[in-house]
């Protein structure tokens, strides 16, 4: 319950931040904390410097940037959850961050915390995945772009250097498309065991584009490709969406845990796309 | 006198309590406030391995830590430490074996603690004790229960076995029934199923504390417990300390459930800690030292016979159970098991029962106490084998139990466990249930999903359940070796102006025993219900007493205060008699006046306490106080009952289990709160619920507690309950004046075995037999799957229920 | 205690406060330990119990998950700032009239996440209330009169006459 002690450091840019985090010291970065205080409490680490973001202002935030969203590290799930604009626009990050955790972890918790943390059950990696996010990150030679697809590299690992900070995550702007998040738990407040999220964009009774991603059946956030493709052009009905769901497993890796093995895993994902890919096309009565 | 107005009775009003005005403003008392002038500050260092030898420990770098002052080991303490007591040795063979509060030389479970830091904060304490450097020489570890009784390994040689007890409880023996070997062979159905409870963690919301003031005339223990008095005198016992010399406090307690029923090695800590550096000491444990370090409940093996004949009618009942003890035997750990042994036949009169339960060591933290306390194992494993003769015999559910329970014109009954049931209305209970449930509507909207194929079916759990409350009556203790009485104690005491002072030997922890108890002396003593103040938790204060568990506190402990009360107006009628120059037996006492039978001449209460104060004139020889104490033993235990129904939806395509609805109509007698009541019975379920779909306590091979944290082990939160239907009848227990029977525990009993019950209603006709519990989701969806792949069909019921 | 300690100023309950900390310190911690207001509780070490939650800025937060330093300049509202000028907040009447706590150790946590769900949503269905305390355990109550209880301070926080789910015995 009492962390080992460490230094403290609250710079108010991306600038000292980022100079903060090449001084040689062991340092964690804090954003909302949510996952590292835990951490630090269980004296599962013992950084030598904390350098927190708290201060950084410019980190804040969700603005419009020509054809894109643009969704500073530091804003908060409940932000992002309440966003007019990723309401608009980018509805499964808004539907994502609603589901994250409790209301309390919302509204302390941030987007880029959670995704640079990279738990492979966390929610927000997929949606990112699913939105063709760009995740800008700075360092000590200037900043550079990473698309979603490259960012998770493992488990509780991302692109982001020892010596790097995720600043901003750019999404394209996603108009008339339905999204739906499906997160399978045994309690409410507990980690997905498995989710699935889709985004559909349908042309009368069809789905004309389809995007579908899983939580917690990889490493890292995994997009099902092959239901995408199958689902191209299928009509919204429960049968024909079911079997170009059927697939929605291949290819995943998941692990075994209390909560469930690998093979009900695979099985719950194809349930849950399913059900996402029907809800996000507004199929009633699922 | 002028004619009172008619007075409001107290008794049966739903008064919001009295205790709530502090914590609802943050001005509670929780153990892990306090802070005492020169406080020191404890941290324990715990084994990570589960069976191992101690073969040094190094802490000289944590000795020298900035803050510290002192650190002790198990060596240090060996000589005054004792042995953490067990209090309930179930047979004079029983395997006890010893159990340091700090190891010396064997570790036995994961979380034991090796050594204790003292130091100026409790941070420095910590961050001491990770300079500790124990070396530890593995031992074969033993977690699997099964596998434990077979003796393969054997955890503690001395005892040459992992067997602590074997009990035995045969109704031909005790004359209460015939033999149930004879009656199962002469059935024409028997039904064999194994059923295991798992290992649960109480978790309550409050991490234990222990603060101890070694620098007054009296050792001071403040503490997160159930049990202040007898947490004093088992101290007293095994520390040596003269328990006159001692003074143990249980301020605010955030929570028991059973687990704060327990002497533990922290508080002994603690304690020996303080007066080595003659300094206040505090000690609070992390969440995730509860978890490993705090007992657990549950964890038994139970392997069940039931015969019957074709027509429904129970003849005889065997059960056999293999009890986890855990590493050691903690207060009454052995006698839990023991708990459930009279509470197998449930609400039902069959007439031949045997009961064998042996008592087994593994290397986990012991088990004891948690809500129920052997109850629910038991009313578990009848209640669901109920529900199996029903579908062996292709009965409606609830057919099967009328066909068996004690009909309400035969009470008082004698059962076969031996118990005398003095009352009770099953037919009552269970007809308001089955109103409330809609239960016909409920089976036709499980007949179309079944026959539509709805993925996700619906399912109706039954669980008419008993228990024995009000624990109890002392020479019955005294038959089952326990080690003390049942008895409770209370004090009223009666201030000049009037006021009244209630001191009572339970022990509230949130059951409301300052607001019902207020609401009885109010109605005894005709004063306010404002007017009376209640005391408790503290030896100094409420000098003896019995604490709070098993549903206890009213029926025994509440019981004590109307003697009390009953007393003091004995006293006050001969004041008042005095007063008014009558003859005492002509003085009538109500609503809170003395008046002369007969006459318009009166007094009131507060009058007389004046007067009895002043003592200028009393009557000649009069003690001059109305102060009155009482010991109350109950002659008898109180039988709760009741009948719940939960409709269960289960989602075949996940395995995800939802409460669709929930009944219960309990029946506890007479009832002094409903608002409490409800409030008991509410939380009671959620604790029987999670049991049913949420909590278990999972160790790996090798010992290691995996479900550590509430992120593991899984209590459920507001959104994963349902609101749940909560109704009564009353039928008043015919043992105590008061007519209650107790509720703390209704809803935990109770509740299990009707959600299992239920979910297997849902899925039954896709031929699965049983889910372990925790019903888990991915465990619903392996047994329908392995359902379905091996082809199994329920065989068609010749009635459909 | 070797490491630098760092000023922090921010109020408490309306109070301003200027304190010297280690980094390290959890708000919780410095609530309890260092102002003495210790209505804010410790329940696990994880943050899933939510019995120390306060409002940061109006905001329900769970104080054993943020430093003491991060709360610098900041507005903290624990449970015994709730109550203004003597009197209780609908919240607090509403938890002791629908006996919405029983220990009361997780209450605390319990109202002021209550609060801050009221702020974002004044009129939450029964399900929102649920899952607007999805972060706060309780052990006690089965949470159906913690659900009322913000139902009824809803209501009556709204001005309504009447008190929705105020009765435990109600059928459905």
């Amino acid at each position: 319950m009492i962390p080992s002690q460490f230094e403290f450091r609250a710079p108010t840019t991306v600038d000292e931040a980022v100079e903060l985090l090449s001084n040689g010291m062991d340092v964690k970065v804090l954003a909302g904390g949510q996952s590292l205080l835990p951490v630090l409490k269980l004296r599962m680490a013992d950084p030598e410097m904390v350098v927190s973001l708290t201060k950084v202002d410019a980190l804040r935030g969700v603005r419009r940037d020509g054809d894109q969203l643009v969704i500073g590290a530091m804003t908060t799930h409940a932000e992002v959850a309440t966003d007019p604009l990723i309401a608009a626009h980018a509805g499964l990050v808004g539907k994502v961050a609603g589901t994250i955790a409790d209301p309390q972890v919302r509204n302390r918790g941030t987007i880029g915390g959670a995704v640079v943390h990279a738990d492979p059950a966390g929610d927000m990696g997929g949606a990112l995945l699913a939105s063709d996010a760009q995740m800008t990150i700075a360092g000590p030679t200037g900043t550079r772009t990473v698309p979603a697809a490259e960012f998770f590299v493992d488990f509780f690992t991302t692109a982001v250097d020892e010596d790097e900070l995720l600043t901003e995550i750019r999404l394209p702007v996603f108009d008339g498309w339905g999204a739906d998040y499906q997160k399978f738990t045994r309690v409410a407040q507990q980690w997905s065991i498995v989710a699935a999220g889709a985004m559909v964009r349908t042309s009368g009774d069809q789905i004309a584009e389809a995007r579908v991603v899983l939580t917690n059946m990889d490493s890292v956030p995994r997009r099902a490709t092959a239901v995408e493709q199958a689902l191209a052009g299928v009509p919204v009905t429960e049968e024909a969406v079911a079997s170009a769901c059927a697939a929605a497993a291949e290819g995943t890796n998941p692990t075994s845990d209390l909560n469930g093995d690998a093979e009900y895993r695979r099985h719950l994902a194809t349930v849950l796309t399913r059900r996402a890919v029907l809800a996000a096309a507004g199929h009633r009565g699922t | 006198m002028t004619i009172m107005e008619e007075r409001q009775a107290e008794i049966g009003r739903p008064r919001p309590r009295k205790e709530d005005a502090r914590l609802i403003t943050g001005r509670s008392r929780y153990t892990d406030n306090i802070t005492l002038p020169g406080m020191l500050h404890l941290a324990m260092v715990r084994s990570p391995l589960a069976r191992a030898r101690i073969t040094g420990i190094d802490t000289s770098a944590a000795a020298s830590a900035p803050g510290v002052v002192q650190v002790l080991t198990g060596a240090d303490l060996a000589a005054e430490q004792g042995s953490m007591p067990n209090a309930w040795p179930i047979t004079p063979e029983q395997k006890t074996p010893p159990h340091p509060a700090v190891a010396v030389d064997t570790v036995n479970f994961a979380g034991e603690i090796v050594a204790v830091v003292i130091a100026r904060s409790a941070a420095a304490a910590r961050d001491a004790s990770e300079l500790i450097d124990v070396d530890y020489e593995d031992l074969p570890v033993v977690t699997d229960l099964a596998t434990a009784a077979r003796d393969e390994e054997v955890i503690h040689p001395d005892l040459g076995t992992n067997r602590s007890a074997t009990w035995v409880f045969d109704s031909a023996q005790a004359g209460t029934g015939g033999d149930v070997e004879e009656a199962l062979a002469n059935s024409e159905v028997v039904i064999e199923r194994t059923f295991t409870q798992q290992r649960l963690i109480p978790a309550f919301m409050e991490p234990r504390s222990t603060v101890v003031d070694p620098t007054g005339e009296q050792i001071t223990m403040w503490s997160a417990t159930q049990i202040p008095h007898v947490l004093r005198v088992m101290l007293a016992l095994t520390l040596g300390v003269p328990e006159s010399k001692l003074r143990v406090i249980a301020p605010d307690v955030g929570g028991g459930f059973g687990g704060k029923l327990q002497v533990t090695p922290e508080e002994v800590i603690t304690l020996l800690a303080a007066r080595r550096v003659g300094k206040p000491c505090k000690y609070t444990e992390t969440r995730s030292e509860t978890m490993m370090g705090a007992h657990h409940g549950r964890d038994q093996l139970q392997t069940l016979r039931l015969g019957a004949n074709r027509d429904g009618t129970v003849t005889g009942l065997d059960v056999r159970l293999l009890a986890d003890m855990g590493a050691y035997l903690g207060l009454i750990t052995s006698g839990i098991p023991i708990l459930g042994a009279f509470m197998y036949n449930g609400i039902y009169k069959f007439s031949a029962y045997r009961f064998e339960c042996t008592n087994v060591f593994t290397n986990k933290v012991w088990t004891d106490a948690y809500r129920g306390a052997g109850r629910p194992e038991a009313t578990f494993a009848i209640e669901r084998m109920m529900d199996e003769l029903a579908t062996e015999l292709g009965m409606d559910p609830i057919e099967v139990r009328r066909k068996n329970w004690i009909a309400h014109e035969e009470f008082p009954f004698t059962t076969v466990a031996s118990l005398e049931y003095d009352s009770g209305n099953y037919e009552a209970a269970t007809d308001k249930a089955l109103e409330l449930f809609d239960y016909e509507g409920l089976r036709a909207e499980q007949r179309r999903r079944r026959e539509s194929g709805d993925p996700v079916q619906l399912g109706i759990g039954v669980s008419t359940f008993t228990e024995m409350c009000g624990l109890a009556p002392s020479r019955v203790l005294g038959a089952l070796d326990y080690g003390a009485g049942g008895w409770e104690y209370a004090q009223v005491r009666v201030l000049p102006t009037g006021n009244v002072e209630v001191v009572t030997g339970v022990s509230p922890h949130g059951q409301g025993h300052v607001t019902a108890w207020s609401q009885i002396v109010a109605d005894r003593l005709g004063v306010p219900f404002e007017n009376v103040e209640v005391l408790y938790g503290d030896t100094q204060v409420a000098q003896r007493g019995m604490d709070t568990y098993g549903s206890r506190s009213l029926a025994v402990g509440g019981m004590a205060v109307v003697a009390a009360t009953d007393k003091v107006v004995e006293k006050a009628k001969q004041v008042a008699a005095h007063m008014l120059e009558a003859a005492t037996e002509d003085i009538e006492f109500s609503g809170g006046q003395f008046s002369v039978r007969g006459t318009d001449q009166g007094v009131s209460f507060n009058d007389v306490a004046l007067a009895t104060f002043a003592a200028h004139d009393l009557p000649d020889g009069f003690e001059p106080s109305l102060d009155s104490d009482a010991t109350f033993d109950p002659e008898n235990f109180s039988f709760p009952h009741g009948t719940h129904l939960a409709a269960m939806e289960v989602d075949t395509e996940t395995g995800q289990v939802r409460v669709h609805k929930y009944v219960c109509v309990d029946d506890v007698g007479h009832v002094i709160n409903p608002l409490i009541v409800d409030g008991q019975v509410h939380g009671g379920l959620a604790q029987g619920i999670a049991q049913a779909l949420f909590e278990e306590a999972i160790y790996d091979e090798s010992g290691t507690l995996l479900t550590g944290s509430f992120t593991e082990y899984l209590v459920p939160s507001a959104p994963d309950l349902p609101e749940f239907t909560v109704d009564r009848t009353y039928t008043p227990a015919t043992t105590n004046v008061l007519g209650v029977k107790g509720v703390g525990e209704a809803g935990t009993i109770a509740s299990t075995p009707a959600i299992v019950n239920g979910i297997l209603d849902a899925i039954r006709h896709l031929g699965v037999e049983d889910v372990p519990m925790p019903c888990s989701p991915s465990r619903v969806w392996n047994a329908i799957q392995q359902a379905r792949t091996s082809g199994q069909q329920a065989p068609e019921p010749e009635v459909a229920p | 205690m070797a490491s630098r300690t760092q000023t922090i100023s921010l109020t408490v309950d309306g109070v301003r406060y200027t304190d010297d900390v280690e980094p390290r310190l959890l708000l919780v911690q410095y609530l309890r330990e260092v102002l003495g207001k210790t209505g804010t509780v410790v329940g696990c070490d994880t943050t899933n119990c939510g019995a120390c939650t306060v409002l940061v800025d109006g905001r329900g937060i769970k104080s054993c998950t943020m430093l003491a330093v991060e709360a610098d300049g900041h507005e903290v509202t624990t449970i015994e700032g709730l109550s203004a000028n003597g009197e209780l907040h609908p919240l607090q009447r509403a938890f002791n009239t629908c006996h919405a706590l029983q220990c009361g150790f997780c209450t605390p946590g319990m109202i002021m996440q209550s609060a801050s769900l009221l702020a974002d949503n004044p009129d939450p269905s029964e399900e929102e209330v649920r899952h607007g305390l999805e972060g706060n355990l309780c052990r006690c109550t089965g949470y159906q009169n913690i659900v009322a209880a913000v139902r009824q301070a809803a209501a009556e926080t709204a001005g309504h006459a009447s008190s929705p789910a105020s009765g435990s015995e109600a059928t459905q």
